[in-house]
């Protein structure tokens, strides 16, 4: 098969052209004028003023700080979880689609329903809080919305199964043999966990981490819906936000996205270079 | 050996019984909402009524943000499975220079923050006059659709040997009569799939619609942002009986979808 | 821990839901035996080696190692603390460990000290040929060589009992001899005890003490090389072992000589004259007589190769008509028609091997030795006998 693959060059470009017109014009060219955007002032020269103004003012550049808190925390929690949780369902087991249809829901809904339901049902008369002062485990009403909580817990009801899924996909396609290899050299569960089975998940957990990374560090709805977005969960994407379609400086925006798109690429750069350090072995985890 | 497994498995269970919980709650709470009168406190409204309902169909043209709803992810999926397509096929099947590089572009949308190339997105639609419009919608919104769809197709194409096509060649058939009568037979399951998902995919997706919808360009899921939102303006079992309408679309959608597709499948696979 | 006398499997059955999978197995073998489950897909070979390893949970019967049971189905050992070795099909060679890491991995698990380990796997390296590889990965390494490095694996932790699940099969033909000679060698020198499983008789001739056949779950027959290769014990055992020309015959008549009994079979009308070496005793003696009593039919099994061509007779001269010749260089494999069977009836096939020249067409002069005609009862049909059920 592989001979014929590459044989017919001729039909490639035609093929890939809808393609690359839409990459180029719906999002390489947004961006190219975006980053062009950051560069240049109102006034049309070219400098980092942009930069510049978002580095120096604390309530702009806060918002990384808290971005960032509430990212991460909740990426490593999502991916923490599904790792075990895949490990468990790795061979099949009762119920699972309905459990995997339930995982889907929340994503399939997306955030604004979430965040909405959860004004309510995670609010001081909501039955969350009714059931947990009847089972006496707080005194009175918690407060799980309009804070750093409530967006965090947001975050991890649809980051969750997104990491579970993926993961679970992944460590289904480990061949079951090696499990067994392990277990008659003598190893027990704990160890041929820790040895042959985490070891081949990296590459699973090191991407899952990375899309799962990507949603929480660009939350905007939830973080406008369930925070408090004039303070505590003032997220870089509403700062970006505002900056673009309430004070109409584009420039500034775009500075900001910018710098919005070099953290997340310093944190993939980071987890991939983690992965290959992680991972010298052969790719091949195949049943093969 | 067996006590282990126990411990783990009630364990399990118990977060996803957690998990499930949280979830109804969250819908059930939304749903119950909609349809009560002075609920206050307790665990059920002492009241049930319809006028929520009444009071969101003459805040919101309704039947105009399903309409804009419904066009905007049916254009968004056929154009996008246009697009998606031939460059599915190309990338499962052939071998070029530049592979590797158009393949890495093509997946840059996922990781890009939609901030990051939404916002000038937004403002050259508004520079060409797109914005505010169904046509800017459904544009700003193929950008994170085309290169999922890329992503669900490849397999299914990978699946389709390229021997059949071998096969048909030297028993004399064209490249249009191959692709007629071979291919997109064969793909039909995957591009159902990919179809399927990115419809329901499209339904929730919000950041982009937002920074270009306008008043008669909403679909319904900024239509109820913007309701949550502006919160104290109207009462709440109105923003969520306008909830509740979208749930149902997009319950409907998910639960029709099941039949074609699996759940895991709604997610990315990795290899 | 490490010294035995005898394994013994006993009355084990192992049933997923309605399917039984292995069906009152019962095998006693001894140390330093090479014992090799032989069968046909589906046989419940590989089920039953499972069982042994601990990794599938047996429905009812015991394991005993000497006095110690390890699995009477409520309390078991588990894989991991029965210090025996396994070797997979597909090598399961831990693809993010080198060859040295994968070798040691036992050893580590058990906390040896660096040196020996390293002198250790050093050793079972050299011992499977695979000196200098010691770094590099399963990924770039053939599928002989992985599966040798699967085999240090093991031995290097000297396990009392070895078991490996079809080994060979995903290796080429080549390979597949070649490693078979390697791992008979290893058996002669570490003279560890070993359950082989696979569907090849050459293998299991090559390499066994003792070969087990079984079939749909149940143990068909137990013996050595010799007595499984001549003696099969029934249809199946002597189809699988290369056997063919199973007739259906009638017995005309028997009478004894020297020890043996002479039948004279009737097979659709040709006769044949068969020289079976039961001693007295024997419960086949007592079928064919109650086959010539009642009339009923018995199935004949004769060796392609133990039918001579050309005329010199050494009993049951007959002519056929060759259909088919495949050319297999040393030898030739053909198929013929019997002449001589009533003429309204199918030809019965002949099936035979010869050095000779055989064309298509040609019609042959062939002898089959009576000494040569193994007889047994039928079964149901032709198909069963192959081991395929309906």
């Amino acid at each position: 098969m592989d001979a014929v693959k590459g044989a017919s060059r001729s039909g490639t470009l035609p093929l890939l052209l809808p393609a690359l017109v839409f990459l180029v014009l719906l999002f390489l060219y947004p961006f190219a004028y975006g980053l062009f955007l950051s560069l240049t002032t109102a006034t049309g020269e070219v400098s980092l003023a942009n930069y510049a103004r978002f580095f120096s003012d604390a309530r702009d550049l806060h918002t990384v700080w808290v971005t960032l808190q509430i990212a991460m925390p909740i990426t490593f929690i999502n991916v923490g979880l599904a790792v075990p949780f895949a490990y468990y369902m790795r061979h099949g087991m009762r119920g699972e689609k309905l459990i995997t249809f339930f995982l889907i829901v929340p994503i399939t809904l997306g955030t604004v329903l979430i965040s909405e339901g959860m004004l309510t049902f995670m609010g001081p008369a909501g039955w969350l809080n009714q059931l947990l002062m009847v089972l006496r485990i707080v005194k009175e009403p918690f407060r799980f919305t309009h804070n750093v909580l409530g967006v965090v817990i947001s975050l991890g009801l649809q980051g969750f199964p997104y990491a579970f899924l993926m993961l679970l996909g992944y460590v289904s396609g480990i061949n079951p043999d090696l499990e067994r290899a392990s277990q008659m050299l003598g190893a027990n569960r704990w160890q041929t966990f820790w040895k042959i089975l985490f070891p081949l998940m990296v590459p699973g957990i090191a991407i899952s981490f990375c899309l799962n990374f990507v949603m929480a560090f660009s939350v905007f709805p939830s973080a406008v819906l369930l925070g408090q977005p004039s303070g505590p969960t003032r997220v870089i994407a509403i700062a970006a936000y505002q900056w673009a379609f309430e004070k109409f400086n584009f420039n500034a925006a775009s500075a900001i996205s910018m710098v919005m798109a070099a953290i997340e690429l310093a944190v993939i750069s980071f987890v991939l270079a983690w992965r290959s350090n992680m991972y010298k072995g052969a790719s091949m985890v195949g049943k093969g | 050996m067996r006590g282990k497994p126990r411990f783990s498995s009630a364990l399990f269970f118990a977060a996803i019984a957690a998990y499930v919980f949280i979830v109804l709650g969250i819908l059930l709470t939304v749903v119950l909402n909609s349809l009560s009168k002075g609920w206050y406190s307790g665990v059920l409204p002492p009241y049930l009524t319809k006028e929520w309902y009444a009071y969101a169909a003459s805040d919101h043209d309704i039947p105009s943000l399903l309409s804009v709803t419904f066009t905007v992810v049916v254009a968004d999926v056929l154009i996008a499975l246009l697009i998606a397509f031939p460059a599915a096929y190309v990338l499962a099947r052939q071998e070029f220079k530049g592979k590797g590089l158009v393949l890495s572009l093509l997946l840059l949308p996922m990781i890009v923050p939609p901030m990051t190339y939404g916002i000038p997105l937004a403002m050259l639609c508004y520079k060409f006059h797109l914005a505010a419009r169904v046509i800017g919608v459904i544009l700003v919104n193929l950008v994170p659709i085309v290169p999922f769809m890329v992503l669900v197709l490849m397999p299914f194409i990978e699946q389709v040997g390229a021997n059949l096509e071998s096969a048909a060649k030297m028993l004399g058939a064209g490249r249009w009569t191959i692709f007629r009568k071979i291919l997109v037979p064969l793909t039909v399951p995957g591009i159902l799939t990919a179809g399927i998902l990115s419809l329901v995919k499209a339904i929730s997706m919000f950041d982009l619609t937002y920074l270009v919808a306008g008043g008669r360009s909403q679909t319904i899921v900024v239509a109820l942002y913007a309701d949550a939102y502006a919160a104290g303006s109207r009462p709440p079992q109105a923003v969520d009986a306008l909830a509740v309408i979208y749930f149902l679309i997009a319950m409907t959608c998910l639960i029709i979808s099941l039949r074609f597709v699996s759940p895991t499948q709604m997610v990315f696979k990795l290899k | 821990m490490k010294d035995f006398k005898k394994i013994s499997v006993r009355r084990m059955t192992k049933r997923f839901g309605e399917k039984t999978a292995v069906d009152d197995f019962s095998l006693e073998f001894c140390k330093g035996e090479f014992v090799t489950f032989l069968g046909p897909s589906g046989c419940g070979k590989s089920t039953a080696l499972n069982c042994i390893t601990g990794l599938i949970p047996i429905t009812s019967g015991e394991i005993w190692i000497d006095d110690e049971c390890i699995d009477n189905t409520i309390d078991k050992i588990p894989p991991e603390k029965r210090e025996f070795g396994m070797v997979f099909q597909n090598y399961a060679l831990f693809p993010h460990l080198t060859v040295f890491e994968n070798v040691a991995f036992g050893l580590r698990l058990r906390r040896i000290r660096r040196a020996d380990i390293a002198r250790r796997v050093d050793t079972a390296l050299r011992l499977v040929h695979l000196e200098g590889y010691a770094a590099k990965y399963p990924a770039q390494m053939s599928g002989g060589e992985q599966q040798r490095v699967a085999i240090a694996r093991c031995i290097v932790l000297e396990p009392r009992l070895l078991l490996l699940d079809e080994p060979l099969s995903n290796l080429d033909a080549k390979l597949r001899v070649e490693l078979r000679y390697e791992l008979k060698a290893l058996h002669e020198r570490l003279k560890v005890t070993t359950i082989y499983v696979t569907h090849d008789q050459t293998e299991a001739l090559a390499l066994s003490d003792r070969i087990v056949v079984l079939r749909l779950g149940r143990i068909q027959q137990v013996g050595t090389p010799a007595e499984v290769f001549s003696d099969p014990a029934n249809l199946f055992v002597a189809d699988f072992m290369g056997f063919k020309n199973a007739w259906t015959v009638k017995v005309e008549s028997q009478r004894e000589m020297d020890g043996a009994i002479e039948a004279r079979l009737d097979a659709q009308g040709i006769p044949l004259t068969a020289r079976l070496a039961w001693p007295r005793g024997d419960p086949r003696r007592e079928l064919l007589a109650s086959a010539q009593r009642k009339g009923t039919v018995l199935r004949t099994a004769i060796r392609p190769e133990d039918v001579e061509v050309g005329t010199a007779a050494n009993g049951n001269p007959l002519a056929c008509l060759a259909t088919l010749v495949e050319y297999q260089g040393q030898v030739s494999q053909v198929s013929a028609d019997l002449v001589g069977s009533e003429p309204a009836e199918p030809g019965l096939r002949v099936d035979l091997r010869t050095a000779s020249r055989v064309e298509e067409g040609e019609r042959l002069a062939i002898s089959i030795p009576p000494g040569k005609i193994l007889l047994f009862a039928p079964t149901e049909t032709a198909a069963e006998a192959a081991g395929w059920t309906p």
